[in-house]
C-alpha cells in the first residue's frame, strides 16, 4: 500500500469528490435553497419539540375568550383564538406536528416499496419485470385522490389510515425511476467487475448500483414529502385524515364558515370578520410548501450529474 | 390507424383487469363488510341479514369478484345508500356538469399558460423570466382550499362580483355561476402549467433547426411563432390529451364549495355519508377514463409527431 502510494506521490493529485460532497457544495452555493431547507428544519423541529410537549402545549386548553383577534398581550393569544377559545398559534404549531409526521410516515412507506420493487424489476428483468410494471401501471391508473380517498375509508379514517393509504400511492414514480437507471446500470463496467469478483445479486444492487443511483430518492422524497402533505390537509379537511387533531386541514374546515362572523377587534377601534384561523392554516401550509418546491428544484439541479 | 388502435385498446386489458381487481380487494376484503355502519347499532340481525344479502357480501369471495365484474361490464352498480339514486344514473347525470366546469377553465389555462411560456422561452434568462417562473411558483405553493375560500370570500360575498354558489342548467345564466369556479381554477393550475410549458419551449429553442432559421436571418417572432410552437406541439398537445378525460371528474373541491352538482361534489357527499358503492363505481370509472386518456395520447403522439409511426410501438 506504503509503495503504491509512494509512487503516484509525484504526480499531481487533487482530492476526488464524491457525488454528496459535490451536491452539497453546489447546494450551499445557492442561497435560496439553503434558506428554505432551513425553513424546512424549522417546521421539522416545530414539530419534533410539540411532539414532545416543550413547546405549543396544551393546545387543546382554552386560552382565552371564543374568537379572540390576534393580540400581543400574551403569546398564545398573537394569532387569536377559536370556537372554543383555544390557541390559534398553538393549533398551528400541532398542525406542523400532523403534517410532518404523516409526510415522514409516508414516505417511509412509500421509498422502501417504490426502490425495492424498481430495484428488482430493472436488475432481474423477465417476468419479474412484466409484473412489477403491470403493478405500478395499475396504480397509476386509478387516479390519486380517488385511490386515497378509497383505501382510507376502507381502512377505517384516522391518520394511521391516511399514512398507509399516502405510502401506498406514491411509490410509483419512485419505482418507475428506479426501474430505469437499473436498466441503465446493471451492465456496466463496474458492475461486472463487482460480478466477476463474486458479488452476488443482493450485493450487486445494495452495495454498488443503489448508492449510484441513490440521489434520485432524494429528489424524489422532497417531492413527494410536499404531496402527502398537500393531501393530508384535502384529506383532514375532507374529514377522514386526521381526528381529533390539529390538522392545518381540520382548521381550514373550523375556519370556513368563521368569516361570515364579526367580532370587535381593538387593533382597528372595528368590528372584522374571524379570519385568523383561516390565515393562520393556509399561511404555514404555504411557507413550507413553497420551501419544498424550491428545494426539490434546487436538489435536482444540485444532484442530477447531468445538469452540471 | 384502426388496427393501430385496436392493439392500444387489447393492450390496456390486463390494465383494466388489475384496476377491477384492486378496486375488489380494497371494497370487499380490506374493507369487509359494510352493513353494520350502514344500519347504526340499532339494527336487528334479521336487518343485517338482509341487507348482506341485499349487497352479496354473504356469498364466498369469488362470487362476489364474478358479480363484481357483471357490474362492471353492465354498467350498473345498483343503488348508492345514501340517496337510494341508480348509482349509473348519477355518473351519467354529473359529466355536463363538471365538464362544463373544466373543460373552459383548462382551455383557458392551457391558452394563457402556452402564451405566457411562450414570451418568457424568449425573454429566458431576464428578470421578466426570473420574475414568472417565481410567481409560478408561489401560486403553486398556495393551497387550493385558500384559492377557494379567499375568492369565494372576496369575489362572491364582499365584492358582490359573483353569485355566492349554485347552478343554473339553462346556458347564458349556468356561465354565471360557473364563471368564479372558472377563474378559481384557472388560478389554482396556471402556475404549474406555464412552468411545464416553458420547460419543453426552452428545450425546443436550443434545437439546431433554431439556430438555422436565425442565420437566414428569420425575425424572431416568426421563429417562435412558426418553427418553435410547431415543434412543441407534440409535448402541448400529449399534456393536453393526457388530461382530457381527467376533466370529467371536475374538481372535487370547487364542485363541492360552488354547490355544482358534478361528480366531484358527488364524489364528496359520498365521502361525507360512507356510500361505498358510490365510491367504488366512481374509482372504476374515473380509471377508466384515465386508461382511455393513455390510449388516446398515444394516438395522439403519431397524429402531431410524423417521426411516430403506427407500426412501430
Amino acid at each position: 500500500m506504503g509503495a503504491e502510494a509512494g509512487s503516484i506521490a509525484n504526480e499531481e493529485v487533487r482530492p476526488a469528490r464524491s457525488l454528496w460532497s459535490d451536491a452539497f457544495r453546489r447546494l450551499r452555493r445557492d442561497r435560496l435553497a439553503v434558506l428554505c431547507l432551513l425553513v424546512v428544519l424549522a417546521y421539522a423541529a416545530a414539530a419534533l419539540l410539540a411532539q414532545f410537549g416543550w413547546i405549543a402545549s396544551p393546545w387543546e386548553q382554552e386560552v382565552g375568550k371564543a374568537f379572540a383577534p390576534p393580540s400581543f398581550d400574551r403569546l398564545e393569544l398573537i394569532m387569536g383564538t377559536d370556537f372554543l377559545g383555544r390557541s390559534v398559534l398553538y393549533k398551528v404549531v400541532h398542525g406542523a406536528r400532523v403534517a410532518m409526521s404523516v409526510g415522514l410516515l409516508a414516505s417511509l412507506i412509500s421509498v422502501p416499496i417504490g426502490v425495492l420493487l424498481g430495484a428488482t424489476a430493472g436488475y432481474f428483468g423477465g417476468w419479474w419485470d412484466d409484473a412489477v410494471v403491470w403493478f405500478y401501471t395499475t396504480v397509476a391508473s386509478i387516479p390519486g385522490i380517488m385511490l386515497l380517498i378509497a383505501i382510507t375509508l376502507m381502512l377505517g379514517k384516522g391518520m394511521t389510515a391516511m399514512c398507509i393509504a399516502l405510502g401506498a400511492t406514491s411509490w410509483v414514480h419512485l419505482a418507475r425511476v428506479m426501474r430505469g437507471e437499473f436498466m441503465k446500470h446493471k451492465s456496466r463496467e463496474y458492475v461486472v467487475a463487482a460480478e466477476s469478483l463474486g458479488a452476488g445479486h443482493s450485493a450487486r444492487i445494495f452495495r454498488h448500483i443503489f448508492p449510484n443511483v441513490s440521489h434520485f430518492v432524494i429528489i424524489n422524497f422532497s417531492i413527494q414529502f410536499m404531496g402527502a402533505i398537500k393531501a393530508e390537509v384535502i384529506l383532514s379537511f375532507l374529514g377522514i385524515g386526521a381526528q381529533g387533531l390539529p390538522s392545518w386541514g381540520v382548521m381550514i374546515s373550523d375556519a370556513k364558515d368563521e368569516l361570515s362572523r364579526w367580532v370587535f377587534w381593538p387593533w382597528l377601534n372595528g368590528t372584522t370578520p374571524v379570519w385568523w384561523q383561516l390565515a393562520g392554516a393556509t399561511s404555514a401550509m404555504f411557507f413550507v410548501v413553497l420551501a419544498l418546491n424550491i428545494l426539490g428544484d434546487a436538489l435536482r439541479d444540485a444532484l442530477d450529474p447531468r445538469i452540471k | 390507424m384502426t388496427v393501430y388502435l385496436l392493439r392500444k385498446l387489447l393492450g390496456t386489458i390486463p390494465t383494466i383487469f388489475g384496476v377491477a381487481l384492486i378496486v375488489f380487494l380494497l371494497f370487499h376484503v380490506v374493507g369487509g363488510d359494510p352493513t353494520y355502519q350502514m344500519l347504526g347499532k340499532y339494527a336487528t340481525a334479521e336487518q343485517v341479514a338482509e341487507l348482506r344479502h341485499q349487497l352479496g357480501f354473504d356469498q364466498p369471495l369469488h362470487r362476489q369478484f364474478v358479480g363484481f365484474l357483471r357490474e362492471i361490464v353492465t354498467f350498473d352498480f345498483g343503488e348508492s345508500y345514501a340517496t337510494k339514486q341508480k348509482v349509473s344514473r348519477m355518473i351519467l347525470d354529473g359529466i355536463v356538469p363538471s365538464l362544463s366546469l373544466t373543460l373552459p377553465a383548462f382551455f383557458l389555462t392551457t391558452l394563457i399558460a402556452v402564451v405566457i411560456g411562450l414570451l418568457v422561452a424568449y425573454f429566458r434568462g431576464r428578470w421578466i423570466d426570473r420574475v414568472t417562473v417565481l410567481l409560478c411558483v408561489l401560486g403553486m405553493s398556495v393551497p387550493v382550499l385558500a384559492y377557494i375560500l379567499f375568492g369565494q370570500y372576496f369575489l362572491a360575498y364582499r365584492l358582490q362580483l359573483f353569485p355566492i354558489a349554485g347552478y343554473d342548467p339553462e346556458w347564458p345564466e349556468r356561465l354565471v355561476y360557473l364563471a368564479l369556479p372558472i377563474l378559481i381554477s384557472v388560478m389554482v393550475s396556471v402556475g404549474f402549467s406555464v412552468r411545464f410549458y416553458r420547460t419543453a419551449l426552452i428545450e425546443e429553442t436550443s434545437q439546431d433547426y433554431v439556430r438555422t432559421a436565425r442565420a437566414k436571418g428569420l425575425s424572431e417572432p416568426r421563429i417562435y411563432l412558426k418553427h418553435v410552437l410547431k415543434n412543441s406541439l407534440v409535448p402541448i398537445v400529449t399534456n393536453v390529451v393526457m388530461d382530457l378525460p381527467l376533466l370529467v371528474l371536475g374538481a372535487f373541491l370547487l364542485e363541492k364549495f360552488f354547490g355544482i352538482p358534478g361528480l366531484g361534489g358527488i364524489t364528496i357527499n359520498a365521502v361525507h355519508d360512507s356510500d361505498f358503492q358510490v365510491i367504488k363505481a366512481m374509482t372504476i370509472f374515473q380509471s377508466f377514463l384515465f386508461i382511455l386518456g393513455n390510449v388516446l395520447t398515444d394516438v395522439a403522439y403519431t397524429l402531431v409527431d410524423p417521426r411516430v409511426s403506427f407500426d412501430g410501438r
